[in-house]
């Protein structure tokens, strides 16, 4: 067979025996040792497991590729062993050396497994069915039937080929030297080539995988971007907030489309108090103008991404931003912008910090919460409870100093570094944190000047709050060329696992023995190649319905010969 | 009474009518020990015996090839009924044998078991539907969800084979593996009914999870197929060393190279279900979250058991691997379906939070 030696259905190789004296290998001969070892079964076997075992350490850690900050947690709570897992790569496992080790030796060992194979069952398909055995007694299904008197030998054996080619058989007739003076023909049949074929596109396509995801993701990129209602983004590398490019992504293939977020809408769960206030849908209207083309609408929500420009828009979070105006004591403008934050529960209740680096004495940072219902507990402590807009309030604790913007070192606009400031409000300033609702204004500390919680409804009913406070959206921008591959290839290995686990492949003889006394012995037989639950069910039904087909066929023959 | 409470009604009627049908089972199983007993002093053969006991051989039923290594794709018994090729249920039922050392009919105890698992099976479908039209949506959407339609689907893959291949005498494994599935459910997963969070709204909910848990149902029995091999296997071996057999009652069942047959029927069955959650789950990744692979730990999981299978279907195919070691492999296999079910989805951080707890 052509699958390698150690495959159950390959013969058994002859007993090793100690006193046979090896001889040297050179290094051909090492090289083909090591081929040998890497493409049999058992080498295949055990790479697949030591993978199974190699992916588990990745679920046990938190992973850089998809929980950074769970990784920056680990390393906060575990400061001496952290280090020490980050050397063996624990928290990149699946782009680690031994990780990647561990499935490019399998892969080569399943290349090296495959072309062989191929190169077999290509002359497999082209070959002629084997001779028939001799004896038929001792294979799987075996029949014995005398055919209707006066069948012909050849001509039962040439029925029996037309009703195997109907099924799928290949067929080859053979005239066996007469055994004992009667005549014997027989044919020999096989079918189930499509086993091996699927098999063969299944481990195929499994290399299409591996491949199309190694290589050709280096040709997209991912990037992120917050949009607050109304705002506007163009699809140029700067205006990210992150990105990651594949490392054959050029900047050229960026579509420089324009997509605002019209509308942020969310609907939450009225009926059903077990589940009040849930979010049962997120909703984010966008319109988008690409070159040349006129505006198009259209929406992005969870699991409905949109495809635009060569990328495809997720929608990944979203939150409230409130508007902040800062102005100096002159009233002068010097800060305004509608500033997300992040938030931290299921009430959103939302945290976010907002920077003043310049126009007024000093520099000003603020540290702001935001519940969109604001409610307090018994011991004061405020908390949102329920994210819609039904009692918007927003906290605000002031710092001034140093925002340490100018050291030149990146910082997040999500967090204030107070190391170089003086807090001037709550802790224990002994001032009030400052405390606003839509529409209000408060003077800062230390006649800084003041802050303004802006309005964005202004013009709304006292009590209604719904429209006072915007929302934003965080978009996930991708551009993967290589999804419709991995996809092509993945189906090609399910309809070719299917195709080699369903398929049978078999062997099926039908013999004709003439004796001397004129009658005609028919003998039905087969042979499983693989795994072939139905092989003998599959040889009796050939031979009911041979048996059949040759008794329609002498009965229309005139009765007078038939005594 | 609002449908929810009927349908959790429902469910805990299910589980006592599923007691009932293990302690039927179980029943079956002494019996089947006490008639093994019997048998052997009958034949005075019990401890001398260095083949299977001769009822086996009187009955028709030739002994099965005891190495599976040597005698893979030979039948061990008789054909199964008319079969035409290729269907699935086919593959299964086709040349069941009865090549058991001792055969044993079906006893009182195992019909009344039957009978009961499939009434157990209607209340618990109740219990399902209830929930699915309570939440206006298909009843798998959280823990507790998904082990009510998990364990009700491996009942049904069960009943379903029952039609076309006598492992009755599995009963006990199922009803007694669901049992306690659905206490735990009942007792510690419970959530009330919610809406869908967004990320959970889409087609490729009822697609994926349901394919998922079709092919636990395959991966459950094939389990236990496996275990009983392993266990036959020793029975085998004892016999022929002349050895004391403590469950007495294997010498009723298929030999180990039938079972293992068989088990590698049910195994291919849910591994390629198992393929389909995989790809259907990396689509739907693809659309919640932008982008088809992440190394989740759900994903790395579901993962993990893909390969082990596929190291399974291997080693059936290695020499040297068949037979004992590649069961173990099943084993270790569902080991890793159950860990990802009732650790990870709880436990373990990641982006597929919806264990509703
Ligand atoms: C990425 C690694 C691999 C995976 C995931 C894998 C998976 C599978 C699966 C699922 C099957 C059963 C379905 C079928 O017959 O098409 C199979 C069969 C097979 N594989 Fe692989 N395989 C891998 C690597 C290899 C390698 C390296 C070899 C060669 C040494 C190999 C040789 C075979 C053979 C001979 C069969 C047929 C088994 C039989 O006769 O039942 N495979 N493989």
């Amino acid at each position: 067979m052509s699958r390698p030696s150690d495959h159950y259905d390959s013969p058994a190789p002859a007993p090793a025996s100690d006193d046979v004296i090896q001889p040297r290998l050179g290094l051909v001969g090492w090289l083909r040792w090591f081929w040998r070892q890497l493409t049999n079964m058992r080498t295949a076997l055990f790479l697949l497991l030591l993978l199974a075992i190699a992916a588990v350490p990745g679920s046990l850690v938190p992973q850089r590729s998809s929980d950074p900050n769970g990784v920056t947690q680990y390393f906060a709570d575990n400061p001496d062993l952290a280090p020490v897992l980050d050397k063996i790569q624990a928290f990149d496992v699946y782009s680690s050396a031994w990780f990647s080790a561990i499935y490019l030796l399998l892969f080569i060992s399943l290349i090296g497994c495959v072309i062989p194979r191929t190169k077999h069952h290509f002359q497999a398909l082209r070959a002629q069915p084997p001779r028939t055995p001799a004896r038929l007694m001792r294979l799987a299904g075996f029949t014995e039937r005398t055919a209707p008197a006066g069948t012909d030998a050849a001509a039962a054996v040439d029925s029996a080929r037309s009703l195997l080619k109907k099924s799928g058989y290949r067929v080859a007739l053979f005239d066996s030297a007469p055994a004992r003076g009667g005549r014997e023909f027989s044919a020999s049949a096989e079918r189930g080539y499509l086993r091996e074929t699927g098999n063969l596109v299944f481990h195929f396509a499994l290399v299409g995988i591996l491949i199309t995801v190694g290589f050709g993701s280096g040709f997209g990129f991912s990037g992120q971007r917050v949009l607050v209602e109304g705002q506007t983004f163009v699809n140029t590398l700067l205006a990210y907030d992150s990105f990651s490019p594949g490392r054959f992504f050029s900047d050229s293939s960026l579509e420089p489309y324009k997509l605002t977020l019209d509308d942020f809408s969310v609907t939450y769960e009225t009926q059903n108090l077990e589940a009040y206030g849930q979010a049962i849908d997120y909703s984010a209207a966008v319109s988008v103008t690409r070159r040349g083309e006129a505006l198009q609408t259209g929406v992005v929500k969870v699991n409905a991404p949109m495809r635009t420009g060569g990328t495809d828009v997720y929608l990944l979070g979203n939150g409230y931003a409130p508007s902040i105006t800062v102005k100096d004591p002159n009233g002068v403008v010097v800060f305004t912008d509608a500033v997300p934050f992040l938030p931290q529960d299921a009430n959103l209740t939302s945290l976010g910090v907002i920077k003043v680096p310049d126009g007024l004495s000093e520099q000003l940072g603020m540290i702001g919460f935001f519940y969109p219902t604001q409610a307090a507990s018994s011991t004061g402590a405020f908390y949102s409870s329920y994210p819609d807009l039904e009692y918007p309030m927003l906290t605000l604790n002031i710092y001034s100093g140093d925002l340490g913007l100018n050291a030149g070192v990146p910082t997040s606009v999500y967090s204030l570094n107070t190391d170089k400031m003086t807090r001037l409000t709550g802790g224990k300033t002994g001032v009030e944190s400052l405390e606003l609702k839509p529409g209000e204004t408060q003077q800062l500390p230390n006649g800084l000047g003041s802050v303004t919680f802006n309005d964005a409804h202004p013009g709304a009913a006292a009590n209604d709050f719904s429209g006072s406070v915007l929302r934003f959206a965080s978009f996930d921008i991708h551009h993967d060329p290589t999804q419709v591959w991995v996809l092509s290839f993945a189906i090609l290995a399910l309809l070719g696992l299917l195709t080699s686990l369903f398929v049978p492949r078999r062997r099926v003889w039908v013999k004709a023995i003439e004796s001397e006394d004129g009658s005609l012995t028919l003998e039905y037989a087969g042979l499983a190649r693989g795994e072939d639950p139905a092989l003998e069910a599959a040889v009796t039904d050939i031979a009911d319905r041979h048996g059949r087909l040759l008794v329609s066929s002498t009965s229309a023959v005139p009765a007078t010969e038939q005594n | 009474m609002n449908l929810n409470e009927l349908s959790i009604l429902s469910l805990y009627s299910a589980m006592a009518v599923y007691a009932l049908a293990f302690i039927s089972f179980a029943f079956d199983l002494a019996k089947r020990s006490a008639a093994v007993k019997t048998a052997d002093e009958a034949t005075g053969l019990a401890a001398l015996a260095s083949v299977p006991v001769g009822v086996g051989a009187a009955n028709g039923a030739q002994p099965a090839g005891r190495d599976a290594t040597l005698d893979p794709g030979k039948p061990a018994g008789k054909a199964g009924a008319a079969a035409s090729a290729g269907t699935i249920v086919n593959r299964i039922s086709a040349r069941i044998a009865n090549d058991a050392a001792t055969p044993y009919g079906r006893s009182k105890s195992l019909r009344i078991g039957v009978s009961l698992t499939v009434l157990a099976w209607a209340i618990h479908l109740m219990a399902d539907v209830l929930r699915g039209f309570a939440a206006g949506r298909v009843p798998w959407a959280n823990m507790y969800e998904f082990a009510m339609t998990g364990t009700l689907l491996i009942v049904t893959v069960f009943l379903i084979v029952l039609t076309r291949a006598d492992l009755r005498f599995l009963g006990t494994f199922v009803t007694g593996m669901v049992l306690v599935l659905l206490g735990i459910a009942a007792l510690r997963f419970y959530v009330e009914v919610a809406p869908l969070p967004p990320a959970l709204q889409s087609a490729w909910l009822v697609i994926h999870v349901f394919v998922a848990s079709l092919g636990t149902g395959f991966f459950a029995l094939g389990f236990a197929l496996s275990v009983v091999q392993l266990l036959q296997f020793r029975r085998e071996a004892l016999v022929t060393t002349a050895g004391r057999v403590r469950l007495r009652f294997l010498a009723t069942l298929p030999s180990a190279a039938t079972l293992e047959n068989l088990a590698y029927r049910v195994h291919i069955i849910g591994f390629i279900l198992w393929t389909f959650t995989l790809m259907a789950g990396s689509i739907w990744a693809e659309k919640a979250w932008g982008r088809y692979w992440g190394w989740d730990t759900k994903e790395v999981w579901t993962f993990i058991i893909w390969t082990i299978y596929a190291g399974y279907i291997h080693a059936r195919a290695t020499r040297g691997w068949r037979g004992s070691r590649s069961a173990w492999l099943a084993i270790v296999g569902f080991s890793a379906v159950m860990f990802n079910f009732g650790v990870v989805n709880v436990f373990f951080k990641g982006l597929h939070a919806y264990s509703g707890l």
